[in-house]
C-alpha cells in the first residue's frame, strides 16, 4: 500500500465525513448567533447529549485526520518542505487537534 | 517594412521570409524576449506588425532581421508536432498557432519565455529531458505479451475503456501540459499530466499486459495523487486532450486496487 | 528571474480559494477548541469569553470564518465531483455558483448576529 494513496484516501474519506457535519454545523452558527451567544443556551444544548458528543466527535477525528494532510500539500509545493521532519510535525498537530479538540467535546457535553 | 535581403533567406522563397499578408500598417509590435539561461533577462525588440500575424512569425523575425543569435525552435510550423511551445505573454502555447492579436488582446506587448518548469538550455530553448524522463517513471509504454503467432487483440472500438484510451491517445508531448500545471511547477515529484495521462491511456488499452505495473508506477509518490485537479493542462492543450479527467480516473482504479478490486 | 505564470481561469482560482481556506481554517481550529474547552471551567468562564467575543471585530472575523468554510466545503465538493463521478466538464459554473452560495452563507450569519 502506497504512502501516496493511503494519505488520498485518507484526505477524501475524512472529506465526505465532514461535508455533512460542516453543513449541520454552518446552519447550527448561523441559527445560535441570532441574539447573541451565551454559555447557557451552548451548554444547554450540547449538556449530557449523546446525540452532540457523538456529532462533535467524529467532527473532531475527522478534522484531525483532514487539516494535517491537507497543510502537507501546502507546505510542500508553496514552502518546499519534505522529508520526515515535516511529517513527524504535520502528525503533531493532528494529535494537537484531536486532543484539544476531544477536550472541548467533553467541555461542552460534559463527558 | 525592412527593405533588402537577409543573409539568412530561405532557399525556396526568396524575398517572401514569413507568413502572413503584407500591410501597410504601421504600428509595430513591442517584444520582449528571453535570453540566456535561469539567470537572463529579458531583452527588447521592436517587430512591425502584419495582419494574421503568428507568434512564431515574430520569433522568425527576430532572429532573421534583428539578432541571429536568438534560439527558438520550431519544426512543421503548422500546428502539427508540438515544438514551438513557448509562454507567450504567461501562458503556455503554440507560437505557430497563436496569433498575435490572440496573444496580445489588444495591446503592443508580447513576452516571450520559455516554457516554465523545465530547464532553460539557452533563450527560448528548454531542455525536455525531465518531461521524458518522467513519462518513463509513470511507466508510459506500452508492454505487450503476444507473438506473431497468436490471434491480434480483439478490441471493440465503442467500448467504454477503448473510447476513454482513444479521447487521450492522441498526445504529442508537446510540453505545454507540463508547464500549464502548477503542480509541476512547486513539486519537483510530480510526473506531470502528459506522463499521467498516457498511463491512463495504457489501463484503458487491453493489449497492455503490465496494467498492475502501469498502476503502481502512476499511483506512487508524485504519482496521480498530487494533482488537485485545476485544470490548467485542460485549459492550455493545443490538441484539446483532458489529462484532469484521466488522472482522476487513475485515482479511481487506486482506491479500488487499495480495496482489493478488479481493475 | 523569470515571472510567474500568469494564466487567468476559473479553476486555477477555485483551487487557491479552497488552499486559502483550508490553511486559514486549520490555523483557526486549534485556538477554536481552546476557546470551547473553556467549559471545563464552568459556565461562568465561558460566557466571559463569550462577552468578549461580542464586539464588531471578532463578529467580522466570526463571519469570515463562515465565510472561508462555506468557501472551503464548496471547493472541496466540486474536487470531490471531479475525481469521483462521470466526468462531465469541468463544472465551471459551479465555482461560480459556489462563489455565491458561500457569499450569502455569510451574509445570511452576519445578518442574522446583527437581529
Amino acid at each position: 500500500m502506497q504512502a501516496a494513496a493511503l494519505l488520498f484516501l485518507a484526505q477524501r474519506a475524512s472529506a465526505l465525513v465532514l461535508a455533512p457535519l460542516v453543513l449541520v454545523h454552518l446552519g447550527l452558527a448561523i441559527y445560535a448567533i441570532h441574539g447573541g451567544l451565551t454559555a447557557a443556551e451552548i451548554l444547554g444544548r450540547t449538556q449530557g447529549s449523546a446525540g452532540w458528543t457523538l456529532f462533535y466527535g467524529l467532527f473532531v477525528v475527522a478534522a484531525a485526520v483532514h487539516a494535517p494532510i491537507g497543510l502537507r500539500n501546502v507546505l510542500r509545493e508553496w514552502l518546499g518542505l519534505k522529508g520526515l521532519g515535516v511529517n513527524l510535525v504535520l502528525v503533531g498537530f493532528g494529535a494537537v487537534l484531536l486532543l484539544l479538540g476531544l477536550r472541548a467535546v467533553a467541555a461542552v457535553t460534559g463527558i | 517594412m525592412p527593405a533588402g535581403i537577409s543573409p539568412f533567406s530561405c532557399a525556396n522563397g526568396g524575398g517572401r521570409r514569413y507568413s502572413g499578408i503584407m500591410s501597410n500598417t504601421s504600428s509595430t509590435l513591442d517584444v520582449r524576449i528571453w535570453r540566456g539561461g535561469e539567470d537572463g533577462a529579458f531583452q527588447p525588440f521592436s517587430v512591425p506588425r502584419q495582419e494574421h500575424q503568428t507568434v512564431l512569425d515574430v520569433v522568425t523575425y527576430v532572429q532573421r532581421e534583428l539578432d541571429p543569435t536568438l534560439a527558438y525552435r520550431f519544426a512543421c510550423r503548422v500546428g502539427m508536432c508540438g515544438s514551438c511551445g513557448m509562454t507567450v505573454n504567461g501562458r503556455p502555447r503554440w507560437t505557430c498557432r497563436t496569433h498575435v492579436e490572440t496573444a496580445t488582446r489588444g495591446s503592443d506587448v508580447l513576452e516571450l519565455a520559455p516554457l516554465r518548469s523545465l530547464p532553460i538550455i539557452r533563450d527560448l530553448v528548454t531542455d525536455m529531458t525531465p518531461f521524458f524522463e518522467k513519462w518513463q517513471t509513470a511507466q508510459g509504454r506500452a508492454t505487450g505479451s503476444k507473438t506473431r503467432a497468436d490471434d491480434t487483440q480483439k478490441i471493440d472500438p465503442a467500448s467504454p475503456r477503448r473510447q476513454a484510451a482513444d479521447a487521450a491517445i492522441e498526445c504529442i508531448n508537446c510540453g505545454v501540459c507540463y508547464a500549464a500545471c502548477d503542480v509541476v511547477a512547486s513539486d519537483p515529484d510530480y510526473l506531470g499530466p502528459a506522463a499521467l495521462n498516457r498511463a491512463w491511456t495504457l489501463m484503458n488499452d487491453d493489449r497492455e499486459a503490465d496494467r498492475a505495473g502501469v498502476l503502481e508506477a502512476a499511483t506512487a509518490g508524485g504519482g496521480c495523487h498530487s494533482c488537485h485537479s485545476h485544470g490548467s493542462c485542460v485549459e492550455h492543450c493545443p490538441v484539446g486532450l483532458n489529462p484532469s479527467a484521466g488522472i482522476a480516473g487513475l485515482k479511481r482504479l487506486s482506491l479500488l486496487a487499495m480495496v482489493g478490486g478488479k481493475i | 528571474m523569470l515571472p510567474a505564470n500568469s494564466q487567468r481561469h476559473a479553476g486555477r482560482y477555485a483551487a487557491f480559494a479552497h488552499r486559502l481556506s483550508g490553511v486559514l481554517l486549520a490555523v483557526f481550529l486549534p485556538f477554536h477548541f481552546l476557546a470551547l474547552g473553556l467549559a471545563i471551567e464552568g459556565e461562568a468562564r465561558l460566557d466571559s469569553f463569550l462577552a468578549w467575543s461580542d464586539q464588531p471585530l471578532v463578529k467580522i472575523a466570526e463571519w469570515g470564518l463562515v465565510t472561508l468554510l462555506s468557501v472551503h466545503l464548496l471547493a472541496g465538493l466540486r474536487v470531490l465531483t471531479l475525481e469521483f463521478l462521470p466526468w462531465r466538464g469541468p463544472r465551471k459554473a459551479w465555482i461560480a455558483v459556489g462563489a455565491i452560495v458561500a457569499a450569502l452563507t455569510g451574509i445570511l450569519f452576519f445578518v442574522s448576529a446583527s437581529a
